[in-house]
């Protein structure tokens, strides 16, 4: 059978004559390989653009139409020391780096706009206490307008469009009391310039919608940057699927393009990329990633297989049911549409803050200009009065203290290896106090290590590894691995089912079940552990038996006694069988676990500790968790999850140990902390400065530097959220 | 006084100019590789094909 690359899926036309794809690079880390990169693929004839761009760690490339196979570029990559995967952007990202554009133009508006109508507020301020003339103040006053209104009325867009949502949804958030306090500065500002009065705030106005943009800026960036990780993670698990384009003729196409109908090959050691029904051929299947069920089954004619599962032994024709987005067990469908219409619509601090904070601030406004009113002053003055109230209090501060914090929260988790999926999170996760853990896949890691190694003879074992290179199945994968084995054995030939067999200085090697190796007889007396497969290895007649199973994470233990001190419950609740789960509670020492467990009961239990008050983190990686991670306050997964699964946690956590939990439940705690610290320091500002603004004392210039004044301390202070973290490559 | 006449729309000329280039700037991609950027400004230049002859 002939296997071909089929890349055309991700080639797009760019302008005459000229294809265009992007490429996801691993191990792009500094300029030495940047520079690398480029030459290394600019050497090849007819390639007309190769540009790395290292915040993104993507690689972009354009060659002559129909000169070139993009499975060149990766093959050259592949030569350089690179690994590559064909990329394609997400809607969801180019959503988000549109918005991050668009901010940033915003942005610039806004601060063009500041710097021009600060330049024209200091002469009028420092004129009013000298000899300026009234006609040149009016005439500066022009001017700021001039420039202030359009800048305003362009880069105000953000908060009025998100104002307005609220508004028409019958609730209040952060950014109407924002565009309240804009629009009504802006406007009374123009009046005042209209009757020749000495005071406008544009600069006030202006300067306020700077600072909350460069808040939202980099807010959204933090987000675009999360976004653009997650897509080359993505493309970097390259799901593809061997589909049969002719009776005998496969090519390796990207998932993507499967459709429902279509005919694909399964061979030992790979992983299922689609839904479906086997049609032809016989084996084990591993669907622990869809189950948490670590004991192998077998399918046939006619069973189904879900994306995720791994075949073991057999090589299967599979029948595709629906491609890429995958229909699931209807069961576990049906659980999470329950649970995601019933997660309750967290409130965010920041909203619940200006839910309280819009009515005292606009009440305290009207009570102003009906005081002065009633103790004699015109109505003109105590209208002027009551919006420099407004003006001063407009939650610049306000609007700033969460989104800084949270930027840089985001950071620092991102470093440690979390991923934010969910915009309040960081809010949320702070809370928990009681971790569910799923052991499959979560506790344990994905991948099969050889428990046994050390019992086993050195040289022995690396024999057995050399040995192993042969096959594909799974387990001799591990047994491989663990050995650090290069050259494979020469003459090794596999029996399907069975093993590895090969001759090698007249000693028989062979490697695979016990009875194809003759080492019943050891099985007998040693210790099973009920997890593990058993493989033999026999030289002649010497006979070993390798235990290999699902190990626990590295630093698990560690991390259990971390959530400990930290006072957070523990416990495991998991799909698999009792000997299994009690095993792995018993190791890291979780006194409560449940085996044996369906998704309805995941979900039952996490209600019932609702009901008790307390806040639920769901750590889970298989598709029978998804439910469980919705239902949950707060869900985190492993980046080795089923799709279902990452998709519905609000964090995603990468590599091996399982260390980010901690990490990422001290940063936000720490975040939430700084979240509070910067509303109290916001609201203190505003007792200090409203009784100014009350007495009607307020010029242009107080109202600036105390706008200034407030939003510096409150981002500084949130500074103090980037803690010593670690690096994961 | 009559200097405004000049000096004001110069200032705005100025800073408008500063918005053209910034808007251009972000149009034309100069944002998005931050960090690649960084480094290429102290890459060395591209090696000659042939080694230069030994003096």
């Amino acid at each position: 059978m002939q296997v071909t690359r089929d890349f055309s899926h991700y080639v797009r036309t760019a302008g005459e004559g000229v294809q265009h794809i992007d490429l996801a690079v691993e191990g792009v880390h500094c300029a030495g390989c940047m520079a690398k990169i480029e030459r290394g693929l600019s050497a090849i004839p007819d390639v007309t653009l190769a540009r790395v761009n290292l915040t993104d760690r993507r690689v972009a490339l354009e060659w002559k139409a129909g000169t070139l196979d993009p499975g060149k570029f990766i093959d050259r990559l592949e030569e350089l020391g690179y690994k590559a995967y064909p990329f394609e952007t997400e809607s969801a990202e180019v959503a988000e780096v549109a918005e991050s554009r668009f901010l940033l133009r915003c942005l610039g508006v806004a601060a063009f706009a500041t710097m021009n109508v600060m330049m024209l507020s200091i002469p009028v301020w420092s004129g009013n206490v000298s000899d300026m003339l009234p006609e040149q103040r009016d005439f500066f006053h022009w001017l700021s307008a001039l420039i202030a209104l359009p800048a305003a009325a362009y880069a105000g867009q953000p908060f009025f469009r998100s104002a307005w949502r609220a508004l028409s949804a019958k609730t209040t958030n952060m950014d109407v009391p924002i565009s309240i306090g804009v629009i009504l500065a802006l406007g009374m500002s123009v009046v005042e310039t209209f009757h020749h009065a000495e005071h406008a705030y544009f600069d006030a106005a202006i300067m306020l919608l700077t600072f909350l943009l460069v808040g939202r800026f980099l807010d959204q960036n933090m987000r675009r940057r999360t976004r653009a990780v997650a897509g080359n993670l993505a493309a970097l698990k390259a799901e593809t699927a061997a589909k049969f384009v002719g009776p005998d003729e496969i090519s390796q196409v990207p998932v993507a393009t499967i459709n429902p109908g279509d005919i694909v090959l399964l061979r030992p050691g790979e992983r299922c990329a689609v839904d479906g029904t086997v049609i032809e051929g016989r084996s084990e299947i591993d669907q622990s990633l869809i189950t948490g069920e670590t004991l192998y089954v077998t399918a046939e004619q006619g069973t189904p297989v879900y994306a995720g599962s791994m075949n073991i032994s057999g090589t299967l024709r599979v029948r595709v049911s629906a491609a890429s987005e995958a229909t699931l067990l209807a069961d576990i469908t049906r659980l999470l549409d329950n649970a995601l219409a019933a997660r309750s619509r967290y409130m965010r601090l920041a909203d619940r803050a200006s839910r309280l904070y819009a009515p005292v601030v606009h009440a305290t406004a009207f009570i102003t200009i009906l005081g002065w009113v009633i103790a004699g002053a015109s109505w003109h003055d105590a209208i002027v009065t009551g919006v420099a109230v407004l003006i001063i209090t407009c939650p610049c501060a306000l609007g700033l203290a969460i989104p800084t914090v949270q930027t840089i929260a985001s950071g620092a988790m991102f470093k440690s290896g979390v991923l934010l999926n969910s915009g309040d999170a960081i809010e949320r996760l702070a809370e928990a106090d009681h971790v569910i853990f799923d052991k499959t896949g979560t506790l344990t890691l994905p991948d099969l290590e050889v428990m046994n190694a050390a019992d086993i003879p050195a040289a022995i074992f690396e024999l057995a590894g050399r040995l192993a290179l042969s096959s594909h199945h799974p387990v001799a994968a591990a047994v491989a691995q663990a050995a650090g084995a290069r050259s494979p054995v020469v003459g090794a030939t596999e029996e399907a089912g069975q093993g590895v067999r090969a001759t090698v200085d007249g000693v028989e090697l062979r490697l695979g079940r016990p009875s194809f190796c003759g080492a019943e007889a050891l099985i007998g007396n040693a210790f099973i552990d009920p997890e593990a497969s058993i493989v033999a290895f026999s030289k002649g007649s010497e006979k070993f038996v390798l235990s290999v199973r699902q190990g626990l994470r590295p630093d698990a233990q560690a991390v259990i006694v971390a959530l400990k001190a930290r006072n957070i419950g523990i416990e495991i609740l998991s799909g698999d069988r009792e000997p299994a789960v009690k095993a792995a509670a018993r190791a890291l020492g979780i006194p409560e676990w449940r085996a044996g467990v369906t998704p309805a009961d995941k979900i039952a239990r996490i209600e019932e500790l609702k009901q008790r008050g307390a806040k639920v983190l769901m750590v889970g990686d298989g598709m029978n968790d998804a439910p469980s991670l919705a239902a949950a306050h707060v869900s985190m997964s492993p980046i080795s999850a089923a799709h279902l699964s990452q998709a519905t946690a609000d964090l995603v956590f990468l590599g091996r140990p399982l260390a980010p939990v901690v990490a990422a439940i001290d940063a936000s705690r720490k975040a939430l902390h700084l979240m509070r610290q910067n509303l109290w320091l916001a609201i203190g500002y505003n007792v200090l400065a409203v009784p100014v603004a009350i007495s009607g004392v307020v010029t242009p210039l107080i109202a600036a530097a105390a706008m200034s004044g407030s939003s510096i301390l409150v981002m500084l202070n949130s500074l103090r959220a980037r803690g010593k973290s670690r690096e994961i490559a | 006084m009559e200097i405004l006449v000049i000096l004001v729309p110069l200032a705005l000329m100025l800073g408008g100019a500063g918005l053209v280039a910034f808007l251009w700037s972000l149009k034309s991609g100069q944002y998005d590789d931050l960090d690649g950027a960084a480094w290429r400004a102290i890459a060395d230049d591209e090696p000659p094909q042939e080694a230069p002859a030994k003096r």
